[in-house]
């Protein structure tokens, strides 16, 4: 049974119990507590089922290395999966459940697979797909995605918020144990700025559990006048909550701060992604203790040996009554004697080593009366949903069982893995360190930054140091070279004088017994969470999957949430033995950000809901939204698709404004349309440059239409040019094309025209304005009252500046409908007064807004090609028979030179016409002419597609513009268009103005 | 006739730790030119009484600002009433010369945050290091706020100016607010 | 992600406040040139594991072009430049020569 002790809990405040449930149990707890030693206080040892096998799963561990007990965490916009009951702070009314079983979590279906184990082996998946189609379409893909996932995905919207934090620091320490603060003090006492995060709530790291002596005091006392220090020190931050979880290019870190997790009830952000970049980042990342591999190493019950040790004092929590240690190394006694010391049984440590002599701790151990078995090990635990005693065998032999010994807790140790990841996320290299069979940092290459120097170092037992001294000292000494790096002058100190018990070296264990057999290596799992055993690591290596990124793939090792911090050595030695090669020439596979997984909502941060994007209002924005718009993206901007009246269609609302337009009055909102203002002495020789057309020759108050292409040639924007005065033009762009034809223009003015003398302005947002169309809209303008704008004052294709009902104006004679229309221009403020006034004088002419569908719609009935329909990046002028808009008398324009390619001048490129269904029907968007025969591939060969189709309500039939194989030369020719639906459409080539083709409406 | 209102109308967020406000009409003129040319600095002076502020940097006095927004570009902050005049007589001053003046008060919005929790509103949406030591009075940034192109200075203590374009007046202010929503503050500024 | 120092406004940026513009230093060729000329110019691209010469533009920021010298392999920023040039600066090449011995503007840029 785990029980809550009577004694020790130096994380728990025991004044203060917190109520929380568990697969609906209540259970109590502390103020204190994680969810994990709550649950082990409340003898809740079994907490899941691992993904493949269903086989039970315990609590391993006591920190982000946790590989099993996950849950699911709340419920509705609160719920999360995969929550680390190690790493969740207990709170009042926390909801968990348990995950990946059915229907119980004490009865669980799918642990029939385990049964099944010897027809799953590594690369069961793979295999499996190489069989026949109906197989796994029928048999195993369902079976499948029964067993896929762990946690459930939520289903409702989070209720909480997330933001990010751009934060700068000359130093960033990542980790609060005595390690990064000790860097952190020495660093700062040079005056540089230091941040320093820490994952838990607690600063100290593992050292007051591990105990010891610094400057004569004990450790726990060190560590809390170093914090209070550092606490008042104005140059050094320090997060708790705070985990550093990758470090990328040029010294950027991601910080992952949980600011509520522990007290949902507060105000706030939940998560807080700090962004941060610092000048040097020291990783005091401490290290990872490995479990070691013998049969049945994943029953309930079987845990890493420090954290046992962990739950014991930090949370006054028994794993257990009865504990057996096993160990390779030193660190392992320091559980018993911590067991030991609160009361409970330690009936042996079995030490796989054999020592000539006693070191200080297992000296120790016997003084206390605890049995010290050296030389053996773990032949198999027995038990099965929890430890109920284990088979001690000799290490050196091949598991035969010298005795039997009863128990409740296997603490385990394999020895330690300094934390290398987040020195590793952006290149920092590793050297395998023999004497602690570890990988280390390689000091000598770390990461390099933006000025080619170092930007990462390790400090502490991240850096492969263990015992005080050697931690603090070379803490000290990292904290100090990372002030110098960056251009501080440390001070001249000391370190602090740590002292610990020395410890006896380690001997490296990756399998126990060492001799162990089929049977046994097929139950001693390397990766619990993703059930990978020793003999599937040495099946893949048999089966040729020497690289150890393949072999992780082909076995799934260390691929589940915790990304193997405990599997991931052993794993790897194991492999290594059955490629009888060294293990740093086999390496580690990449370590990725990052270091444990981080909430969705963190990386989203703000952006969500109303933020999610962007969003471009014009001035008018709310009177569309008042007045029945249906939105329509168009880049970031809203434009009103159409107008509905109450109980009216999309469909009707757009025919009736298309309708309107012709017959009446139409307003349509055009302030998205881009304005740029191009002045200066050379404006006239840069617009020839980047129009096909010429625009030099344009008269002040008169408007030109232009067409613009890339330097490839692919039409990119179209607008009217207005010529302002002798030295100034104002270009309008398509809505959306603003910031990116002005980017365009400062381009080629910055970056090879650099000597002209031409300044670009975007003053697209300056103005409202306001498409007034149809043939009643003169009567409007004339209404409010002001300027001329009779045919004679304001003629086709004329600007004039002047008022309107007292606005400021400036008029535009242009039309993209073939009606009489103006677009007037005033000040963005003022641009919803003016919209009220067109709509109060034109409320006696029939007015009415239009949207986006019905301006599409009239101008295709006049067979107005629209940037962005007609072309798509491949289609240059002449497929939309524009030559006329291609100056012959210009030496040069954008796209010229890459006309004349062969592909471009091809007779046989695709050209617009018209398209008018045989029975009135509206053609599909999108949809393809067919043509005889069939190509290479067996399809079907095409000789066109439809560019835009519209209902046209004025000529009551369908319309469309498409690129056909020689179009131009077939007119009357019937073409096939098969649509989606299954029926072959029927359409006659025919001119693309389909209304008005003389355009004398337009020119009243 | 009242016709004239800025993006938002002049909305307000005072309910978290910095307090966010939309301004009114602010007057605004993009000058583009030879920033050392002495006609343009004169023309500067004589409109604002200010120099011509240095690279990165912006000068201020209780009627104008004027900010250094790129090589060839400051932006003059003036009276909204007293735009058209002023341009007037830039383009006067600078006739002979090249250069451009043009009104973009209504193409912009402009907010103000303010309080002691401004900077760390700040830090949460611009990739800038706005804490005092990074960012002090008299300089100018141009960057993004999350998604959206802004620029920005210290008004007056604990009190940020902003400037974007004015279509995305909604979605900045919304911005603001979510960064100064209650119980967000970061305790490092 | 990158951070470059923009040499038009003296600003210190991540990466997000740029965009990248791609290789630096092309020569256009327009009307009259050759198809292979042109050819190149609009498609061919060095790719160098090392010292790269691009475009990038300050889009958040004063709005400029200018180029920088980066290491395609170690993502270490050498220098940037303003854009109205036709080659890189001389100092700058020195600069690179001396971290890349062997390396040269002109040899395998």
């Amino acid at each position: 049974m785990s029980t809550r002790l009577a004694t020790q809990g130096r994380l728990v405040n025991r004044d203060k119990a917190v109520r929380f449930s568990f697969n609906s149990a209540p259970m109590t707890g502390f103020e204190g507590d994680t969810l994990a030693s709550a649950l082990l206080a409340n003898d809740q040892m079994l907490v899941g089922r691992s993904f493949k096998y269903h086989r039970p799963r315990g609590i391993v561990a006591a920190g982000p290395e946790e590989p099993n007990a996950l849950v699911n965490l709340g419920v509705e916009g609160k719920f999360e999966p995969n929550q680390r009951a190690t790493t969740t702070e207990l709170f009042e009314g926390l909801l968990a459940t348990s995950q990946n079983h059915w229907p119980s979590l004490e009865f669980d279906v799918g642990a029939i697979n385990a049964k099944l184990a010897r027809f799953m082996p590594a690369g069961f998946y793979y295999k499996m797909f190489i069989h026949p189609r109906p197989l796994w379409k029928h048999v195993y893909e369902p079976f499948i995605r029964q067993a896929a996932g762990l946690g459930q995905a939520p289903k409702g919207r989070d209720w909480d918020t997330y933001e990010h934090l751009y934060a700068f620091c000359d130093v960033l320490v990542v980790g609060g144990g005595i390690a990064g603060l000790q860097a952190a003090k020495s660093a700062a006492q040079s005056g540089a700025q230091v941040l320093v995060l820490e994952q838990t709530a607690h600063w100290g790291g593992r050292a007051p559990v591990d105990g010891g002596t610094v400057d004569g005091k004990p450790v726990d006392k060190f560590v809390e006048e170093l914090v209070s220090e550092l606490s008042d020190t104005p140059n050094v931050t320090l997060r708790p909550r705070t985990m550093g979880a990758g470090v990328y290019d040029h010294g950027y870190v991601l910080g992952y701060e949980r600011l509520t997790d522990h007290a949902p009830g507060m105000d706030g952000p939940r998560h807080r992604l700090w962004r941060i970049r610092a000048g040097h980042i020291i990783t005091a990342t401490g290290a990872i203790e490995r479990p070691l591999s013998f049969a049945g190493n994943d029953i309930p019950g079987v845990m890493l040996a420090a954290s046992v040790r962990d739950y014991a004092i930090n949370y006054g929590v028994s794993a257990g009554d009865r504990t057996i240690v096993v160990t390779n190394n030193d660190d392992a006694y320091r559980t018993a004697l911590a067991l030991k010391n609160v009361g409970l049984e330690v009936p042996a440590i079995l030490d796989a080593r054999v020592l000539p002599v006693d070191s200080p701790l297992m000296a120790d151990a016997k003084a206390a009366g605890i049995r010290v078995m050296m030389g053996h090990g773990i032949a198999k635990v027995q038990g099965s949903k929890r430890v109920t005693g284990v088979a001690v065998c000799s290490q050196a032999g091949e598991g035969a069982t010298v005795e039997e010994i009863a128990c409740d807790v296997v603490a385990m140790s394999g020895g330690w893995s300094p934390v290398v990841h987040l020195w590793s996320h952006c290149g920092g290299k590793l050297l395998w360190d023999t004497d602690w069979a570890m990988f280390r940092p390689d000091v000598d290459k770390a990461p390099l930054g933006a000025d080619g120097s170092p930007f990462v170092s390790p400090a502490g037992s991240a850096n492969g140091h263990f015992g005080l001294t050697e931690i603090l000292g070379d803490a000290h000494a990292m904290g100090r070279a990372a002030a110098r790096a960056i251009g501080f002058t440390p001070k001249k100190t000391n370190a602090p004088d740590g002292s610990c018990l020395d410890e006896a070296p380690m001997a490296p264990v990756w399998l126990m017994p060492q001799g162990a057999g089929r049977d046994l290596r097929g139950k001693a799992w390397l990766d619990y969470q993703n059930d990978v055993k020793v003999s599937d690591v040495q099946l893949a290596a048999q089966e040729g999957f020497e690289s150890v990124e393949h072999a992780k793939r082909y076995t799934t090792l260390g691929m589940a949430t915790d990304q193997g911090k405990l599997s991931n050595i052993n794993g790897l030695a194991i492999l290594s033995d059955a490629l009888n090669q060294p293990i740093p020439q086999t390496g580690t596979t990449t370590f990725r950000p990052p270091y444990t997984p981080i909430s969705m909502g963190a990386i989203g941060g703000e952006a969500r809901g109303e933020v999610f994007q962007p969003i471009r209002r014009t001035p008018m924005h709310d009177w569309h939204d008042a007045n029945g718009a249906d939105w329509e993206p168009v880049g970031h901007w809203r434009r009103p698709y159409a107008y509905l009246r109450d109980g009216e269609s999309v469909h009707d609302a757009v025919m009736r404004e298309t309708k309107n337009v012709r017959e009446n009055l139409g307003l349509l909102d055009a302030s998205t349309l881009g304005k740029l203002i191009v002045k200066g002495p050379d404006a006239g020789r840069f617009l020839d440059m980047l129009y096909t057309n010429m625009m030099s020759t344009l008269k002040p108050g008169k408007c030109r239409y232009g067409l613009m292409c890339g330097e490839n040639g692919f039409l990119i924007d179209d607008g009217v040019v207005a010529r302002i005065d002798d030295n100034t033009f104002l270009c309008h762009t398509t809505t959306g094309g603003a910031e990116r034809i002005h980017a365009h223009m400062e381009e080629w003015l910055q970056t090879e025209w650099w000597d002209w003398q031409v300044y670009v302005a975007n003053v697209t947002e300056q103005y409202a304005q306001v498409a007034v169309v149809g043939p009643k809209a003169r009567q409007a303008l004339e209404a409010l009252g002001g300027m001329d704008v009779s045919r004679d004052a304001l003629g086709f294709m004329e600007w004039a500046d002047g008022t309107l009902g007292g606005f400021d104006v400036r008029a535009y004679r242009i039309s993209f409908s073939g009606e009489l229309s103006y677009e007037i221009a005033v000040r963005a403020s003022e641009g919803q007064a003016f919209w009220d006034a067109l709509m109060k004088v034109g409320a006696d002419l029939g007015v009415m807004p239009y949207g986006t569908e019905a301006l599409h719609i009239l101008r295709a009935e006049k067979g107005f090609i629209m940037i962005g329909d007609e072309t798509d990046g491949t289609v240059i002028p002449q497929d939309l028979g524009l030559h006329w808009a291609l100056s012959k008398k210009k030496d040069d324009y954008l796209g010229k030179r890459a006309h004349l390619r062969s592909h471009m001048a091809d007779p046989a490129r695709w050209k617009l016409v018209g398209l008018e269904t045989t029975d009135g029907s509206t053609l599909p968007d999108g949809a393809y002419a067919v043509a005889e025969g069939t190509n290479a591939n067996g399809q079907r060969n095409m000789q066109g597609r439809v560019t835009s189709s519209y209902h046209s309500p004025n000529l009551n039939k369908g319309i469309a513009m498409g690129l056909v194989l020689h179009g131009p030369d077939r007119m009357g020719e019937v073409l096939e268009f098969p649509g989606t639906d299954g029926t072959t459409y029927k359409a006659r080539i025919v001119s693309p103005v389909f209304y008005d083709p003389d355009g004398e409406k337009q020119n009243v | 006739m009242s016709k004239t209102v800025t993006a938002l109308n002049g909305a307000r967020f005072a309910d978290g730790i910095a307090d966010v406000a939309e301004l009114p009409m602010q007057g605004m003129i993009t000058l583009r030119g030879d920033l050392g040319m002495a006609a343009l600095k004169k023309a500067v002076k004589s409109n604002t009484s200010l120099v011509v502020p240095d690279q990165g940097q912006v000068a201020q006095n209780d009627a104008y600002t004027v900010a250094w927004m790129s090589p060839d570009e400051v932006l003059i902050l003036c009276p909204y009433a007293e735009v058209q005049a002023i341009i007037a007589k830039l383009d006067k001053a600078l006739i002979r010369a090249h250069a451009l003046a043009v009104d973009v008060s209504d193409a912009r919005a402009m907010f103000q945050v303010a309080g002691v929790h401004a900077r760390a509103v700040m830090a949460k949406l611009a990739p800038v290091d706005v804490s005092e030591r990074g960012f002090q009075p008299g300089m100018f940034r141009r960057t993004r706020l999350a998604q959206a192109a802004a620029a920005f200075w210290v008004a007056d203590a604990d009190t940020f100016h902003i400037i974007c374009f004015r279509s995305q007046g909604q979605y900045m202010f919304d911005l603001l607010c979510v960064a100064a929503q209650k119980g967000s503050e970061v305790g490092r500024f | 992600m990158l951070i470059l120092t923009c040499p038009c406004c003296g600003q210190t940026g991540e990466e997000s406040e740029f965009h990248a513009g791609g290789e630096a230093h092309l020569t256009r060729f327009g009307p009259g040139s050759s198809d292979d000329d042109f050819e190149g110019y609009m498609f061919m691209r060095q790719n160098p594991k090392g010292v790269h010469f691009e475009r990038w533009r300050h889009v958040y920021g004063c709005g400029k072009w200018f180029h920088a010298a980066r290491c395609t392999m170690t993502l270490e920023v050498f220098g940037t430049y303003p854009a109205q040039t036709l080659e890189p600066p001389q100092d700058l090449r020195d600069e690179i020569s001396a971290k890349r011995p062997g390396w040269s503007w002109g040899a395998v840029s």
